[in-house]
This record gives C-alpha cells, sequence and structure tokens, in this order.
C-alpha cells in the first residue's frame, strides 16, 4: 500500500469514527459523561490551533489561551449586548483573529526570533490575564456586561439556532455542535495542509531563508498561519463559554496555556490527529484525577495522585525525554518499523518523514 | 557595449571594524558566466549574500538590470530572478526531493504545470530514482543537485553558486561542470570555486577577491599566469 492510499485510509477512519461518536455518544451515555465528552471536544479544537501554527507553521506559541479567552470573553459580553447569538459567534472568531494578526504582525515583520517569539506570546496572555483580574468593580463594564474581575462572567447565555432568538441549543445539541466542529476543523485543516499554501507552510517550517531565497515572503505566510490560529482558538472559546454558560480569568492564565503545550507535545508535533488524542488523553485523566480527592485521609499516595499539576509535570518531562517526536508520530514509526521487519525493510526505509499526515 | 545584467558602485559591507568587502565595483554582462576566486575570508560569501539581500551593504549599490536592489528585500530579489546555491547546501531537509523541487517549482507555476516542471527538473538532475526520499538523507553531492534543481526551478536570470563542487567526487565534478556549462546556454552566472581544475572546465572570465577587494579580473589563462594570484593563495603576502 502506498502513502497516498495509507493516507485515506487514514482520513476514512476519522471520518467514520468521528460521525459514529456523533450519533452514538448521545444515545449511549448519560448525560453528565456527554457533557464532559464535549469540552473535550471543545479543548480538542484548541488543541488543532495550536497544531497549526506550532505544529507546521514552527511557531512556538506559549499563549494560544490569550485567543482561546479573547474569544469566550467576546462572545459572552457580546452575547448581553446583543441577544442573538449569531453575531456574538462571529465577533468570537473574528477578534482573536484580528488580535491574532495585529502581534502577529509587529512579531513577524519586526523580525523576532523563535524563542522571544514564545516570550511574547506568553507575556501577552498573562498580561490579559491580569487586566482582566482586575475588572472587579461595577465600574468595569462594556454596555450591558460586567467583565466581574477575578470573579469571571457568570450565567452566558448559549447559543441559539441562527436568527432564531427563542430557540437555545441544548446540552444534546451542544455535544453534536462541538463534534461537528471539531471534525470540520480537523477536514477543514487537512486540506489547507494538502493545499499549496499549507505545503509552503511546512517549507518555510524547514528552512526559511531557503523559502526566502525561492521568492516566498515568510512573514506574510507566518502571520496568515498565525491569524487562522488565532481564529480557531477563538471559535473554541465561544464554544468553551456557552459550556460552561461562564467565563473567568483563569482562561488567560498560565495553566491553560501550558496544557495547550502539552497537549501537542504529548500527541505529536506535525500532525493533527496526535494534539486531539493529546488533548483527550490529559483532559480525561484530569478528571479521572480530580474525581479521586483524597477526603482528609492521611493517605499519601492518594494525595500525590490528586495533584493533577505534578502529574502532568512528570507526564511532561516522560515525554520529552523518552517519546519527544510525541504519541502518533512515535506509533507511526513503530508500525513502519513492524513492517520494514517483515521483510521490507529496504524499502520502507527509503519513505520519507511523513510530516504531512495524522 | 550593452547595459550590464548586475553592476555593482562601491560596494562595501563591514561587520563592526571588520571591512569584509570594500569598495567592489563588479559588472556582469547578460548571458556571461565569471567564476570568483581568492582565498577563505576574502569576502566572496559576503558578496554573494549582499546582491540576495541577505545582508544590506553597508555603502554602496547593487544594481540589477539598472534597478537598485542594495535595500531589497531576499524574497523581493528572487522574484525578481536572481537564484542562489549557498555554500552550505540550504534545502528542506525534512521534506522529499520531489517536494523541495516542487516548493521551487510552484513559485512560478500552478497545478499540472509545476508538476511537470518538477518531473523534468528531477530527469535533468539525474534525481528521479531518489525523488521520494528524504533529502536529509541524501549524499553530499546529491543534496548540492537538489538545491541546484531548487535553484533552476523558479527559472532565474542570474544564478550564483557558492561552491557548486565542493565536496564532490571527481565524476561529480564533471558533471556539474558540464551542467554549469548547459545552464549557462541561456542564463547567466557567477559562480564561487576553490578547485582550479573546476574553474579551468567552465570559466572564460575570473575576478579575484583578496581581503575585501577586487584584486585583478581577467581571462582565465592570464589568471593562472598571474604571480600575484600565485602569491594570495600560497599566502606570501600574508607571510610579508
Amino acid at each position: 500500500m502506498n502513502a497516498r492510499a495509507l493516507n485515506l485510509l487514514g482520513l476514512g477512519l476519522v471520518g467514520v469514527i468521528g460521525i459514529a461518536f456523533l450519533v452514538l455518544v448521545p444515545r449511549l451515555f448519560e448525560l453528565d459523561v456527554v457533557l464532559e465528552l464535549t469540552v473535550y471536544m471543545i479543548m480538542a479544537i484548541l488543541a488543532l490551533s495550536l497544531a497549526l501554527i506550532w505544529g507546521y507553521g514552527g511557531i512556538l506559541c506559549f499563549g494560544q489561551s490569550a485567543f482561546f479567552g479573547l474569544g469566550a470573553y467576546t462572545y459572552a459580553i457580546a452575547m448581553f449586548n446583543i441577544g442573538e447569538s449569531t453575531i456574538p459567534l462571529l465577533l468570537a472568531i473574528v477578534l482573536p483573529a484580528a488580535f491574532a494578526a495585529l502581534l502577529g504582525y509587529f512579531m513577524f515583520y519586526g523580525r523576532i526570533s523563535d524563542v522571544y517569539l514564545g516570550v511574547i506570546t506568553l507575556t501577552v496572555t498573562l498580561i490579559l490575564f491580569n487586566s482582566v483580574n482586575s475588572t472587579a468593580g461595577p465600574e468595569f463594564r462594556i454596555g450591558s456586561a460586567r467583565l466581574g474581575g477575578f470573579n469571571g462572567i457568570p450565567g452566558i447565555p448559549p447559543l441559539n439556532f441562527p436568527g432564531n432568538k427563542g430557540s437555545p441549543i441544548d446540552l444534546e445539541g451542544m455535544f453534536s455542535l462541538a463534534t461537528a466542529s471539531l471534525l470540520l476543523t480537523y477536514f477543514g485543516l487537512r486540506l489547507l495542509l494538502a493545499s499549496r499554501f499549507g505545503r509552503i507552510i511546512v517549507g518555510i517550517r524547514e528552512n526559511e531563508r531557503r523559502a526566502e531565497l525561492l521568492g516566498y515572503d515568510p512573514r506574510a505566510y507566518k502571520l496568515a498561519t498565525f491569524t487562522i490560529g488565532g481564529a480557531l482558538a477563538g471559535f473554541a472559546g465561544c464554544l468553551f463559554a456557552n459550556w460552561g454558560n461562564f467565563v473567568s480569568p483563569t482562561i488567560f492564565g498560565l495553566a491553560q496555556s501550558a496544557q495547550i503545550i502539552i497537549w501537542v507535545i504529548v500527541g505529536g508535533r506535525g500532525t493533527l490527529i496526535g494534539p486531539i488524542v493529546g488533548c483527550i488523553g490529559i483532559q480525561w485523566l484530569t478528571t479521572a484525577l480530580g474525581a479521586n480527592q483524597p477526603s482528609g485521609g492521611s493517605d499519601w499516595w492518594a494525595k500525590i495522585f490528586a495533584n493533577a499539576p505534578l502529574i502532568f509535570g512528570i507526564i511532561l518531562i516522560a515525554f520529552v525525554l523518552l517519546v519527544p517526536k510525541g504519541l502518533v508520530p512515535t506509533l507511526g514509526d513503530l508500525g513502519q518499523w513492524l513492517l520494514s521487519s517483515r521483510g521490507k525493510r529496504a524499502k520502507t526505509r527509503l519513505q520519507p518523514k511523513r510530516v504531512e499526515e495524522g | 557595449m550593452a547595459a550590464p545584467l548586475l553592476q555593482t558602485q562601491d560596494l562595501s559591507m563591514h561587520f563592526g571594524g571588520v571591512r569584509a568587502v570594500r569598495h567592489v565595483d563588479f559588472s556582469l554582462a547578460e548571458g556571461e558566466l565569471r567564476c570568483l576566486i581568492g582565498p577563505n575570508g576574502a569576502g566572496k560569501s559576503t558578496f554573494f549574500k549582499m546582491l540576495t539581500g541577505q545582508l544590506e551593504p553597508t555603502h554602496g549599490q547593487v544594481l540589477f538590470r539598472g534597478q537598485d536592489i542594495s535595500h531589497a528585500h531576499a524574497h523581493d530579489i528572487a522574484r525578481l530572478g536572481i537564484g542562489i546555491k549557498t555554500q552550505v547546501p540550504s534545502v528542506f531537509d525534512g521534506l522529499s526531493v520531489r517536494e523541495n523541487i516542487w516548493l521551487a517549482a510552484s513559485r512560478i507555476h500552478s497545478g499540472e504545470k509545476a508538476r511537470r516542471v518538477v518531473d523534468e527538473m528531477l530527469e535533468r538532475m539525474g534525481l528521479t530514482a531518489a525523488a521520494e526520499r528524504p533529502v536529509g538523507q541524501l549524499a553530499h553531492g546529491q543534496r548540492q543537485w537538489v538545491e541546484l534543481g531548487l535553484v533552476l526551478a523558479t527559472d532565474p536570470e542570474l544564478i550564483l553558486l557558492d561552491e557548486p563542487a565542493a565536496g564532490m567526487t571527481h565524476e561529480e565534478v564533471n558533471k556539474t561542470a558540464e551542467l554549469v556549462r548547459e545552464i549557462n546556454r541561456t542564463k547567466a552566472l557567477i559562480v564561487v570555486e576553490h578547485d582550479m581544475q573546476f574553474i579551468r572546465m567552465i570559466a572564460k572570465q575570473v575576478t579575484v577577491f583578496n581581503q575585501g577587494s577586487v584584486l585583478v579580473e581577467d581571462t582565465v589563462e592570464n589568471i593562472m599566469r598571474n604571480p600575484q594570484v600565485r602569491d594570495i593563495y600560497l599566502g606570501k603576502q600574508a607571510a610579508a
């Protein structure tokens, strides 16, 4: 089987699993499970936004949570002012994208080096965290929406069917929307990456100077990639604000921004399916660890396992040291190795590094 | 005489106190093949970097068909029609040979045409058999050809080659020389090389760089006989 056929098979498999998931979960599981799975789907869209800009664009953004949070806050504020969700939803995509474009313009056209890019994006999200955190007073309001500072904004009205204010989307509808959005995002990104634009951004990641000497302007391509990533993260933020009907400044915080990076590292850079798997796995683990909170006992093992940041730290270190490529690429290599040890050694060795897949 | 394809006027590059290139006036005619030689540190690579927008000259001008490109971006210069093969092969190591050439070809062609140009270029560079391999796995000589293929696929008017024969076997050097002559039938080239045998195979006119400036410019036969050139290569001047 050649690479192209494998590629199509993978795509088909993702499609079938995705649609089965979309149809079966609400029928098979109780509402609490459906709710939990909804947030996994939303976070997976966020993971994909970083998978695009870091994994394929080579832009290490340490503050993807800035766009996620902006999307959530934009939706919340617009919703309190407008009441019908079509425009708030669009704003929650356009505003973070515009912010990403502005920030990206200064970073890429100012020729900021990769390391400082990470520092700047992290700083931006922490500035947003601090700024929003200190807007608790009643004087901080935008139209009829109170920002609420560290208390956050509760009671955010849910999305409604476009144009019909009277019919909000219910919890199961939210699950379907989030899952369908994730699938569309995944396939949309696959298309993007197979296009001329997608192949060029991978080229720029591989060797920016060479791309430049061939006549491509890396700044423009990186800016476009970064902006798309910002739009996707904003969209995920909008869904997230819907899911809990609540948003607070922690969405901009260090824990949130670090988590997105961990999803991508664990799942594998340079793939799309990897960060989805990494995200869902880590999210599931968070829930599982949270459910095991010790009830005041003195069992210190239980206490360690209840300390989620500690566990994540260990997972991150383990992956960086032992599985640096991430889960999905490593499994892919393992599969190839198994194939090649069955007598096709010479042939499979010649396969190029398959950065386009996943 | 017709207007030159490329001209530099009083071109200089200083790095702090180091004057890597000093007051270089250089001129290349349309369709010309010129060799640049000179000892290490003579400023040849710095000169190339200024021609391609990788370095901004401290002062002086670079004119390409009369247009001042001294302060233009590298990608704009590439679009005007100057292609460069760098000293250390600069290619997309993680991608296949085919994808490498495609990235270059798709700068100027789209769809089916780009794919056809890629196939032709693979054939021309003798890389068809290695088309699906990642460039990072290829031997040095083959990587050089991948880079040459990249540059040619963007169809530049002027091609700069920085040590194209470095690290090649005798056979590969011959093949490269043949390729250079073939390219020169339609394009202008500037070739930096140390390998005198290679220079003899391709060169007509040779420019000698020494300590950042042009020492002498002459035909290859005269350059080979020039005692001053022999001195700088043997390092007499440095010892004096």
